[in-house]
């Protein structure tokens, strides 16, 4: 089976005072149908960039998308307009992501209305009242604004707002870090359910190792830019290879109290700017096991066993 | 089922478009200072609708020797002026002129100064830069300075002074414009509407303006009030309307001379002045609570 | 037997604005043993940061009323003056704030902030240069080079300014440490970092602390002792191993365990807790999680459920203390 999307050597960077950001910097991921790629990095490691580059919603530097195999850079704006019906994103801030000023049947329906999904209004709320019922909202909010509704109730209509175009492909980007625990599962859970029931294709970004463990099929390690590891979510779990992939999954605080003494691989230092970057392995200053090569040049992203990817020249 | 979804979504469409505005006129009504100045405003802007038919446009131009200089009276309510004018009518037909400039003015630079600002704070890098750098070399010259060299050199008269009165108050509106269209476009969900296919005009529409518009209306209120002031200051000067026109700071000129003898010519026109200033903040920040959603009851 | 440093009785807070009453911390009992660390767990709105600010009576006065006893080192500190207090804040308990962004004034050097803490309570009567000398002493504690005292807030990083803020609060060498979140705002690495140094610095200052936060995995790593709120009540307290292990658990603290996607096992799906969090205006009758609680009984709904206790364990909840066993 082809990818639904895949992308080649996909690279952003943003001009800034001295020189240009790297946020990505040389990914290439592929996603199949209906299953769920998980990004997971620390804050500036060009996790979020990634997804919105993917839409062509940040215009990439370089590189190329394909979307059903077809190179999706070099549609046009109209042709582009025509394609984001396939292609969603949620956002994480449930409280930025949605305009104060409308109702929430308008603010889900306000996508039907763009594409003009329908021809009458009737048709659009109906449509409407169909979606809060897919996701979980009661009928009678549907006049509320919101204000009056709580973060995981509005992280629901990102969701109502996502699928109302019926996409293929959705971007979630840390839709769930801005909730509490037991709202986050309820969401995950409801993004599980409707990836079973509609055959949806994710591209999960997040920080938290933990919340892509079940909800992904494979997972990308970012660093700095990079994709530094990928690798099927049980795989790179068990058996974790690059340095960084293995201090973020020990540095998870586990909740299991026989666990306390564990040995914790605390990782020294802090993230270097992406602002332009030396050659090399951009984990090499923080790296435990960083050879003078590791700086000389980059690390190969190299398969290491079938459907592994990793890109530290010691990994096997 | 579909007959009943239908008569749902129907009522439920009605319902919905007004019920934002009535939400809006419910906190403003709990406001009481702010109903009182919006009270005082209707009241002042009926008097200048129909002047005429309160007093004859005659008796605030008229020129008697005979009473000259009264004091308040039955037969002159306000009194009169040096040269037997009617105050009362001066008043109320000056409403007229300063009402007029003062919502002229305002509606004028603000269109002018949102368009520019709102092209500056979406379209950012170069547009931006140009025209607020424009408005740097307006923001150099004090407001009445500018608006003074403006009528001095397209001559006094009331188009002349409305022209010099907007121009002198565009670059404040082009950056309250600017800076809330900027705080509302870091949103996602600005982003969010370009990833369903939005297009900018509606997204500047529909999205931005909205979420802009509440200081903006409160800044333009208060605008009014300080256009009047800027109206009066000028005809004080004797750059504004030119006599025998009647405008409260074109009296407020003329009674100077008079203070100690007639001390009622100064104190009727200032109050006019003062009392719609007034209202208009008044108005102004009840406007701004009642629009804020998130400010409820 | 250790030493109690702190004990909290019948603690109520309420907030009264003129629209609303905010039942925020409905009396909770809690106490904290010398050199011992406490968890405060719960969700946003579980009255776990009004309890801490509680404590150190930095609530607002106007709006906020306050009950009960708060006994810390033998004397009640709901009793004692504004000057009486403000000895004890810093000096005796200091805490943590979440953001450290914010926490920190960004137009004074670091050295300077610390330093300020340090004359303010200066007991001992340092003279300049020792109290330099202390500032010196504290950034290495919490592993920042002593030179980096000159510098200004926005020139260190997330991490780096969670640990000058944790110098300040330590500077004092304070008897109780609140920290509030300490590591919410921070990435897994720094976190880890961060939470290593603390739990090193409290092994070796003895240093009482009661951590709030909404992760388990945080408490299983650095408490002794757990509290569980929700709803502005305390429904389980307990040793870590108690909470974390026994066999006996509220209804709610089992719904936590269930949200948080675990590591160790395989499972499709998370079993989260329905619903949402009462509105604190308008609280239940009853058990407050009755409404959404799977193991809802009729008498949840109308009597509000006392202790079960068990040793050092207490759970609030009907389930337990009808028979005794379930």
């Amino acid at each position: 089976m082809s990818a639904l999307i895949e992308t080649k050597d996909l690279k952003k960077y943003f001009k800034v005072s001295n020189g240009y950001l790297h946020a990505v910097d040389g990914v290439n991921i592929a996603i199949d149908e209906g299953k769920t790629l998980g990004v997971v990095g620390e804050s500036g490691c060009g996790k979020s960039t990634l997804g919105r580059a993917v839409l062509r919603l940040h215009e990439p530097t370089s590189g190329e998308i394909y979307y059903k195999g077809e190179n999706i850079m070099a549609y046009d704006k109209a042709k582009m307009r025509e394609l984001r019906r396939e292609m969603q994103i949620i956002f994480q801030d449930p409280y930025s992501s949605i305009n104060p000023r409308m109702s929430v049947q308008e603010i889900i329906a306000e996508p039907l209305i763009i594409n003009k999904m329908f021809k009458t209004r009737a048709e659009v709320f109906d449509r409407v009242a169909e979606l809060m019922d897919t996701v979980g909202l009661a009928e009678r909010l549907s006049g509320a604004y919101p204000h009056e509704l709580d973060g995981g109730r509005r992280q629901r209509i990102g969701v109502a707002r996502a699928l109302s175009l019926n996409p293929k492909f959705i971007v979630c980007d840390e839709p769930v870090s801005a909730l509490d625990v037991s709202i986050q599962a309820q969401i995950l859970n409801l993004l599980m359910d409707l990836q079973d029931e509609l055959g949806l294709t994710y591209m999960f970004i997040t920080h938290d190792l933990s919340v892509v463990k079940h909800i992904s099929t494979e997972i990308a390690v970012m660093y700095l830019g990079m994709c530094i590891e990928r690798a099927p979510s049980k795989e790179l779990f068990k058996n974790p290879k690059h340095p960084y992939t293995r201090a973020l999954l020990s540095a998870i605080p586990i909740p299991n109290v026989e666990m306390r003494n564990k040995k914790i691989e605390v990782i020294k230092g802090e993230v270097t700017s992406p602002v332009n970057p030396k050659p090399g392995c951009r984990f090499a200053p923080r790296c435990p096991h960083a050879t003078e090569a590791c700086t000389a040049e980059t690390p190969e992203f190299r398969e290491i066993s079938p459907g592994h990817f990793c890109a530290c020249p010691f990994a096997q | 089922m579909s007959n009943a979804a239908a008569a749902k979504t129907q009522s439920r469409k009605k319902s919905k478009k007004n019920s934002q505005l009535k939400e809006v006129w419910r906190r403003f009504r709990k406001n009481k200072s702010a109903m009182v100045g919006l009270v005082i405003l209707v009241i002042f802007a009926l008097a200048a609708i129909f002047a005429d038919l309160i007093v004859p446009y005659e008796r605030a131009i008229e020129q008697n020797g005979s009473v000259r200089l009264q004091g308040p009276s039955s037969e002159h309510w306000f009194g009169t002026d040096a040269f037997g004018r009617d105050t009362f009518a001066r008043i109320i037909h000056g409403s007229r002129v300063s009402l007029s400039i003062g919502f002229a003015a305002v509606g004028i630079s603000l269109i002018i100064g949102g368009f520019l600002g709102a092209a500056a704070g979406y379209y950012g890098g170069r547009t931006d830069n140009i025209i607020m750098r424009i408005m740097d070399v307006f923001t150099c010259v004090p407001g009445i300075l500018l608006a003074l060299a403006i009528v001095a050199a397209l001559g006094s008269s009331m188009t002349n002074l409305l022209i010099a009165i907007t121009i002198a108050n565009i670059p404040g509106f082009v950056r309250l414009v600017r800076s809330s269209i900027l705080t509302v476009v870091e949103n996602d969900f600005i982003e969010a509407a370009r990833s369903y296919g939005a297009k900018d005009f509606r997204i500047i529409v529909k999205y931005i303006l909205p979420n802009a518009m509440g200081p903006i209306i409160v800044q333009a209120t208060m605008g009014i009030a300080g256009m009047i002031l800027s109206a009066s200051g000028l005809s004080y000067m004797g750059m504004g309307i030119q006599p025998p026109r009647p405008e409260w700071g074109a009296m407020l000129s003329e009674a100077k001379d008079y203070m100690r003898t007639a001390p009622y010519l100064l104190l009727f026109p200032g109050f006019a002045i003062l009392i719609s200033a007034l209202c208009f903040n008044l108005v102004g920040d009840g406007l701004r609570d009642a629009l804020d959603p998130k400010l409820k009851d | 037997m250790s030493e109690r440093l702190l004990e909290i009785h019948d603690l109520e807070v309420i907030y009264k604005t003129g629209l609303e009453t905010v039942y925020a911390v409905n009396k909770i009992n809690l106490s904290l043993d010398k050199g011992k660390t406490l968890g405060l767990v719960g969700e946003t709105g579980a009255g776990k940061t009004t309890t801490a600010l509680a404590i150190l009576a930095l609530l607002p006065e106007r709006t906020a009323h306050v009950k009960g006893e708060i006994i810390f080192d033998g004397q009640d500190l709901l009793k004692l003056k504004e000057y009486e207090l403000r000895e004890i804040r810093g000096e005796k308990i200091s805490m943590i704030f979440q953001d450290p962004m914010t926490s920190l004034n960004p137009i004074l050097t670091v050295g300077s902030q610390i330093s300020e803490a340090l004359m303010l309570h200066n007991d001992q009567n340092r003279s300049k240069e020792e109290i330099e000398a202390r500032v010196e002493e504290v950034l290495e504690m919490v592993g920042i080079p002593a030179f980096r005292k000159k510098d200004y807030p926005h020139q260190f990083s997330g991490g780096m300014k969670q640990r000058v803020v944790i110098a300040i609060a330590l500077a004092c060498e304070p008897e109780l440490l609140i920290a509030d979140e300490p590591t919410t705002a921070l990435d897994v690495t720094i976190q880890a970092q961060v939470l290593a140094m603390m739990n090193e610095l409290r092994e070796r200052l003895q240093t009482s602390m009661i951590m709030i936060t909404h992760d388990l995995g945080i408490v299983a790593q650095t408490c002794d002792d757990v509290a569980v709120m929700y709803a502005g009540e305390i429904i389980e307290y307990g040793t870590a191993i108690d909470v974390f292990t026994g066999d006996k658990h509220h209804p709610y603290t089992v719904g936590l365990f269930g949200s948080i996607p675990n590591l160790e096992v395989d499972s499709p799906r998370l079993s989260p807790i329905e619903g949402l969090m009462p509105d604190p205006t308008d609280l239940p009758q009853g058990c407050k999680f009755s409404p959404r609680c799977p193991k809802c009984m009729d008498i949840c709904r109308e009597v509000p459920p006392t202790d079960y206790v068990e040793g050092g364990h207490r759970i609030c909840c009907h389930l337990f203390n009808k028979e005794g066993t379930k």
